[in-house]
């Protein structure tokens, strides 16, 4: 397929994800906050530090209130990771390689966009009881990844497609991790209170991932929860599932065996998978959740871009230089859309 | 394209002979029905088509109204949009569509289909020769100089033999119907034409927003054109290809057509590309891919010749490819258009399309031109200075109604300006009567009025010649109007070309 193509279909998926992970983390938020009454902006603002996204906040909010912090991460248009943002840089993107996807990909696709949209032009409504809209969300986000399972032959742009999305998901569900350490860690005498265990469940629920935990754990305990997010097997949602399914994705597109390696990109994603696979809680614990989280994220970052040197940025050849006006409209590189939002620090 | 009441057609044959009959008899509301003519309708109010009035007129105008929002509504959801700006909404427009079909008799449309035939076989043959030998200029049936001097002339085809004699893939002709009630050829659109993707999301649409209306109808299906475009491009592959790849070129998503180059691909599976994706190199075009680069055969480029290869054309183009016309020289690669066709729909050439006809084919047009007066023909150019204010003046190089001049509803100073244009540099410019253009009840609001439409058929050629049946019908939204361009108001029709 062609590498322009490939990189529009990575960053489709992975803009598709970043969006029903932005509602998962204000949807955990909202939970956590009602046993916190006192420390709203405590917790608000950890969503922020968690997502890499303060600096771009306080350009234009005074203060990390709810309202402020939810407005910020669903409707503005200043933040390239808010829902909408996102949702318009993955319609872009299907808009782009729409000859690509099947028409009910896009229309999905482009449905989710225009919801959101529409949702957008009546924030202040939707701010006064967000539920029902991050539900949305979530739905319309399965409803595309429902369409593509039914719908798409299992190509190489399948591939491009779930490799987007895991390493999109495996970054979040770090992150979400990274907003419950950030409140409950500096005061450890909570663990195995009742507020924490709610805490844990809220977050639980909103990787959608209490029901599979309860069965496969039983009770909530902090460290089988982590465990549960991080190292499980077989959890779709969990960081250990999402880098071994991209590992496979990447060797079904490259052709190369599960040993050794050819490109710097299964390089990278291989040792990231087999730490993962041979990895034990204690050792995440021990070392610190946060440091771990962070150093995850740096790596997920550098795979991201070791998939983009070796698939997507082949040189093209003696390009002129950029020259005048022109009747015709120009093509832009979706490249150039997507790396603004690729890289979300970790302060 | 055209406005204003039908006036005095000095050129246009057997003139409004219905329409005078109708006034003499019918007194004067009758000449005012008279003086369009109206697809469904005769000049009696009787129904050209009982079958289909019978079904649309049990219809509440409410309930098509209801219709007519849900078309809208899935428009919306499907993306069919054509006209885009980057991320701003306010600049995507849902693609305009109402409801009620555009009928088109099956006898006249054989005489459409013969007349489209004949006239796109003549202008290949025409383009074959002029960028060749130039038979045609050397026995003087065209002054070598208009051909020279056409801006869409390109010499940098000159001697170049595209496969099969085919220079025109795909044609888009614009046709009208006039208040006489004939069809006139309006203009031959041979570089890009566009269009023909909202002629099947019309039809997709009417099947599923009007389905009562299909039934008991037998209407020729059009289902099949990305098939059958598919195959004109293989079939006019380089010779030594054994099994060609095509792919369809686009100046990207910013284009107004962009939806249009996006769905041909998809429906016919093939790659859409932008200039960055492909390559030259020994004289050979090669895609980039995941998995190094891969040869290309075909290019169904939706890029005007100006911009298609900086190497050859305008230097500043970072849509083309350079290198593109080195490969195509060469015979490696079928550009689909070729380059070079515009000269065949300058609006000069256009006056000689029917002595172009009778030159190679020996035969007499099937379809009329609507008659044009050449502002370089010192003779022509006199009648248009002291008539402008009853005809409309065309630049005759632009397309897409940029730089017209409608006399009759035109500013006096407006009138100058042109005059003034047209004494300097008369090559530039034709001059043709008003016309008429047809009618079809439309929706507006909750009621069906009359509203001016045009239409646009489009033709294969590949190993055959292939009108799709029917086109686009565009119609003009706005009470009187005859612009009928989406950009500016206009709407689009399902065509129906009813079988017996």
């Amino acid at each position: 397929m062609l590498c322009r193509v490939a990189n529009s279909v990575f960053w489709m998926s992975r803009y598709l994800e970043r969006a029903e992970n932005a509602a998962r983390f204000i949807d955990v938020t909202s939970a956590i906050a009602l046993g916190y009454r006192g420390l709203e902006e405590t917790l608000w603002s950890s969503l922020l530090h968690a997502g890499g996204d303060v600096e771009t906040f306080h350009k234009s909010y005074p203060v990390a209130s709810r309202e402020n912090v939810t407005r910020f991460l669903l409707f503005d248009r200043a933040n390239p990771n808010s829902v909408l943002s996102c949702l318009g840089s993955a319609r872009e993107n299907a808009r782009s390689i729409r000859e690509n996807l099947t028409t009910p990909m896009w229309e999905a696709v482009n449905r989710f966009y225009l919801r959101v949209r529409s949702a957008a032009a009546e924030a202040d409504q939707v701010l006064g009881q967000p539920h029902p809209f991050l539900e949305r969300i979530k739905r319309s986000a399965h409803q595309v990844q429902g369409v593509t399972l039914a719908t798409w032959s299992r190509g190489e742009a399948w591939q491009f497609y779930s490799m987007g999305s895991l390493l999109e998901r495996a970054d979040k569900t770090s992150r979400i991790l990274d907003v419950k350490y950030f409140i409950l860690l500096p005061d450890a005498s909570h663990i195995g209170t009742a507020v924490d265990v709610v805490q844990w469940a809220a977050l639980l629920e909103s990787t959608s991932a209490l029901q599979m935990y309860r069965r496969a754990s039983g009770r909530i305990e902090p460290g089988r929860v982590v465990e549960f997010l991080v190292l499980n097997a077989k959890f779709p949602r969990s960081v250990r599932f999402c880098v071994s399914q991209a590992d496979i994705s990447l060797r079904a597109i490259t052709g190369s065996p599960a040993q050794g390696f050819s490109n710097r990109a299964e390089q990278l994603l291989g040792q990231l998978s087999s730490q993962l696979s041979y990895a034990q809680v204690s050792d995440i614990i021990d070392g610190g959740l946060h440091e771990f989280v962070d150093n995850l994220q740096m790596r997920l970052n550098g795979i991201g871009d070791a998939i983009g040197e070796t698939f997507f940025r082949i040189a093209p050849v003696d390009r002129q230089p950029a020259a005048a006006s022109q009747s015709q409209s120009l093509t832009k590189t979706p490249a150039v859309v997507s790396t603004v939002a690729a890289k979300t620090s970790v302060p | 394209m055209y406005c204003g009441k039908a006036l005095e057609l000095p050129r246009l044959s057997a003139a409004p002979a219905i329409y005078a009959r109708m006034s003499n008899s019918q007194g004067k509301v009758v000449q005012k029905i008279a003086a369009t003519f109206d697809e469904l309708r005769d000049y009696y109010g009787y129904p050209r088509h009982p079958a289909l009035s019978e079904c649309l007129s049990t219809m509440d105008p409410k309930l098509l109204a209801e219709r007519q929002r849900y078309a809208e509504q899935e428009l919306l959801e499907m993306g069919i949009t054509f006209a885009v700006y980057g991320h701003d909404d306010g600049t995507e427009k849902i693609w305009p569509f109402d409801v009620v079909p555009r009928p088109v008799p099956w006898i006249e449309w054989q005489h459409v289909e013969a007349g489209l035939k004949q006239r796109i076989k003549a202008l290949n043959l025409f383009l074959d020769d002029i960028y060749s030998e130039g038979r045609i200029l050397k026995e003087g049936l065209i002054p070598a100089e208009l051909i020279r001097t056409a801006k869409t002339f390109r010499p940098e085809c000159m001697g170049i033999k595209p496969p099969g004699g085919v220079w025109t893939h795909v044609t888009g002709t614009d046709l009208v119907r006039h208040s006489d009630g004939t069809i006139y050829v309006l203009e031959d659109n041979l570089r890009c034409p566009s269009g023909v993707s909202y002629v099947l999301e019309n039809r997709e649409i009417m099947k599923r927003v009007l389905p009562e209306v299909f039934y008991g109808s037998a209407i020729a299906s059009i289902e099949d054109y990305p098939e059958r475009l598919l195959e004109t491009l293989l079939k006019t592959a380089p010779p030594h290809v054994t099994s060609p790849t095509a792919v369809v070129l686009t100046p990207g998503i910013y284009n107004s057509a962009y939806f249009e180059h996006s769905f041909l691909a998809q429906q016919m599976g093939i790659e859409l590309v932008t200039g960055p994706d492909l390559f030259v190199d020994n004289d050979v075009v090669w895609m980039k891919t995941t998995r190094g680069p891969r040869r290309v055969d075909v290019i169904y480029r939706r890029i005007d010749d100006d911009f298609i290869d900086p190497e050859c054309f305008r230097k500043d183009s970072m849509l083309g490819v350079p290198g593109l016309m080195r490969a195509y020289r060469k015979g490696n690669v079928t550009l689909a258009n070729a380059p070079g066709t515009g000269v065949a729909d300058d609006k000069a050439v256009y006056a000689y399309v029917p002595k172009i006809i009778r030159f190679y084919l020996d035969e007499e047009a099937i379809l009329p031109n609507v008659p044009t007066y050449l502002c370089s023909n010192p003779s022509d150019c006199k009648y248009v200075l002291e008539h402008l204010h009853e005809l409309v003046v065309k630049p005759t190089n632009e397309s897409g109604g940029y730089g017209i001049l409608m006399g009759p509803t035109a500013s006096e100073a407006d009138r100058k300006k042109c005059a003034e244009a047209i004494a300097q540099d008369p090559r530039n410019y034709i001059a043709q009567p008003m016309l008429t253009l047809s009618t079809v009840p439309t929706i507006v609001g909750t009621s069906l009025e009359p509203r001016h439409v045009d239409l646009r058929p489009f033709i294969l050629y590949g190993e055959e010649l292939f009108v799709l049946p029917g086109g686009l019908t565009r119609v003009a939204l706005k009470e009187g109007s005859m612009i009928v361009n989406s950009s500016q108001g206009g709407g689009s029709k399902d065509t129906w070309v009813l079988l017996q």
